[in-house]
């Protein structure tokens, strides 16, 4: 089915400055009991935005009205642990179409795909500008071009190019899935299935 | 050159590749769960496109379900909507279901190789990252993605890209009372939690080949805890003869023929890997892990690093999780007091599990401090434990019997660690809230678990043998 078409943003960006974060901190398991797709983003990160009694922990970024954007920023192995797709429903779900890291987990990747939520991989060094910019200005814009494969740091002009396929490119800019396209070479899957019983 | 055990099976369920992106993978077995399916059913049926391969696909309900009283409707409405729409969407679409009150209910990895599902050479995936469980058996077995699900649903396939292959090799024998657990968490603890992300592992060495099957599905089911996407073992008799005879299992000429064909199943001597790492076993002891993820594990007879053992840019994520453990660096960690002891899950559920755990409390009683559940793995286990005299010693030990589920894995039902509390466990992860919120767990054997349990502290299990 078809998803929202990316080809370039600009926006703020909100940094969760920490290492591992694992997909039972982005949506913990209590939370995926829903059968639909939507309303994981108000559990995101929910046992660091909330406290015991449900109260708002107020320093934790999300919480902060300082920062907003559609940009979330991570810190290194960023989605390991889970299959769960969830994760990337609930980062998609309150509102962010962009998640950097220097490095991700490679379930979390996928699925991250295949939600129509961006991850960019840039370097460990670049990443840390990153989070420099937006400790400097929390207002400070970032421009992800998924055409060029670039991320920009625009109050600098630094930017650094990040990796994708060719394949998932094209899906993400032109808002195709895999299903489609699965289901389009049926008679090749049909023909695979004949010529190996 | 000579292939890899993965690419052989990999590239004969390639139906198409494309240029500069993923394979059209072909996959022999899907289990579901009611956790990560619904959202795949519902896109099916928005599609308008039916199950493809419907006899391909096999489901049981786990993550969700109670432990106690599965008998009645259950209580969590939102469990027990899960629950439901599961049985729907698999009567509706005539998927095989092993619902909550059948015979053969369990753990969906638990559930795979009991039958004679799971077989060398197979493709098999699931919506649970634990599927590389299947992998002991010599198949391709990982965790998708509900986006996944649903196209595995659709049309039989998945796109993937062909991951890196790396190679890990433990020669030697393991010492006495040194388990499988043990062995994975030893191997985590060296590349940590991140370090076989991009890749599929090869296990090799006659510390793997020694192992019960039971032993190699634990660990094949904690590649993803290094951040593997999947870890396999090459078939041998060991394989075949705990295949031979059970339900899905090939019989009479079809056995023979199937035999024949997974004894091909080996890496060549001269295939290439990307990446080769070698330990020694008689260097491994029983483990724990004392952080928040599992790649943070130690000797249980050694201490937590202490801040100069590690690199700088480490420091500030491990004082977080130190701070969230109530540890500090440099903690001896034998003699750490516990609360609670979980013996169950994917990793450690199975059969001989829960016999080393009742080898180890025959007669003794379990410490007053701590709280002790034994959830089966499945059904089956929880039948074999009942018939083997199992569930009279746990419980004569003070343990309490629970229902087959994940249970206190990772807590989406009412088996939850209070806030604070410690728990031993024979799960696969040690995140923060994974237990419950505010729960702090420390990963380890059956054995280890049943050794705390007796003794109501950290300890390595042969100081009280």
């Amino acid at each position: 089915m078809a998803k929202d078409k990316f080809h370039t943003l600009v926006s703020r960006a909100v940094p969760v400055d920490v290492e591992n974060v694992d997909t039972d901190q982005i949506i913990p398991a209590r939370f995926l009991k829903a059968t639909t797709r939507e309303g994981f983003g108000d559990n995101l990160f929910r046992d660091w935005r909330y406290d015991k009694d449900n109260q708002p922990i107020p320093e934790f970024p999300l919480n902060n009205p300082k920062y907003s954007g559609k940009i979330l920023v991570g810190g290194k192995n960023f989605g390991s642990g889970s299959s769960r797709e969830h994760a990337a429903w609930a980062i998609y779900d309150a509102g962010f179409r962009v998640v950097v890291s220097s490095f991700f987990a490679d379930i979390f990747k996928g699925n991250a795909l295949n939600t129509g939520l961006l991850p960019v991989t840039v370097s460990e060094r670049f990443l840390r500008k990153i989070f420099d910019a937006i400790e400097k200005d929390p207002k400070a814009e970032f421009e992800t071009n998924l055409v060029d494969q670039t991320f920009t740091i625009l109050a600098t002009g630094e930017k650094e190019s990040f990796e994708i396929n060719t394949y998932k490119k094209e899906c993400m800019i032109n808002g195709f899935d895999d299903i489609d396209y699965l289901l389009n070479i049926k008679k090749d899957i049909e023909a695979f299935e004949v010529s190996r019983a | 050159m000579g292939s890899t055990l993965f690419d052989k099976i990999w590239d004969a369920h390639v139906v198409k590749e494309i240029k500069d992106g993923p394979s059209v993978l072909y996959i022999d077995k899907h289990l579901i769960h009611e956790v990560t399916s619904p959202q795949a059913f519902g896109g099916i049926e928005k599609r308008g496109v039916p199950v493809f391969r419907p006899e391909r696909t096999v489901a049981t309900p786990d993550h969700n379900i109670p432990t106690i009283d599965q008998h009645l409707t259950i209580k969590d409405q939102l469990s027990k909507f899960q629950v439901d729409k599961l049985t729907e969407n698999c009567e509706r679409h005539g998927i095989t279901l092993y619902g909550i009150n059948h015979p053969y209910q369990g753990i969906v990895h638990v559930v795979g190789p009991q039958m004679g599902i799971t077989q060398p050479g197979m493709t098999i995936v699931c919506g649970d990252s634990h599927t590389s469980t299947h992998g002991a058996f010599g198949s391709i077995a990982f965790g998708i993605g509900t986006s996944e699900v649903e196209m595995v649903l659709a049309t039989q396939c998945i796109m993937q890209p062909k991951p890196k292959k790396m190679k890990i090799t433990v020669n030697g024998d393991l010492h006495k009372s040194v388990t499988a657990k043990d062995l994975i968490l030893y191997i985590i603890s060296k590349i940590s939690a991140s370090g076989g992300t991009g890749y599929f592992v090869e296990y090799a060495g006659s510390a793997f080949t020694s192992l019960s099957m039971e032993g190699r599905m634990t660990v094949c089911n904690m590649s993803i805890e290094m951040g593997a996407r999947g870890g396999l073992i090459a078939p041998d008799e060991k394989t075949f003869e705990y295949i031979k005879g059970r339900e899905f299992a090939p019989k009479g000429a079809d056995w023979d023929k199937a035999v024949a064909k997974w004894k091909q199943l080996y890496s060549d001597t001269d295939a290439k890997f990307d990446k080769e790492l070698t330990y020694d076993a008689s260097d491994i002891e029983p483990m724990i892990t004392y952080g928040t993820n599992p790649g943070m594990g130690a000797k249980i007879k050694s201490h937590i690093p202490k801040l100069d053992e590690m690199p700088a840019s480490e420091r500030l994520s491990f004082e977080k999780s130190m701070k969230y453990m109530g540890f500090n660096a440099g903690d001896e960690l034998q003699g750490k007091p516990i609360d609670y002891v979980f013996v169950g899950s994917c990793t450690n559920g199975r059969i001989e599990d829960l016999r080393a755990v009742a080898e180890f409390v025959k007669g003794k009683k379990k410490a007053d401090n701590i709280t002790a559940w034994i959830v089966p793995g499945s059904k089956m286990v929880e039948k074999m434990a009942i018939e083997e005299g199992i569930v009279a010693t746990l419980e004569a030990a003070g343990f309490k019997m629970r229902q087959p589920g994940c249970s206190a894995c990772l807590a989406m039902n009412d088996d939850k660690i209070p806030s604070g509390k410690y728990a031993v466990s024979t799960s696969n992860r040690n995140f923060e809230g994974r237990q419950g919120p505010g729960s702090r767990t420390l990963l380890a054997s059956p054995l280890t678990a049943a050794a705390v349990a007796v003794t109501g502290h950290l300890v390595d299990p042969r100081e009280v043998m």
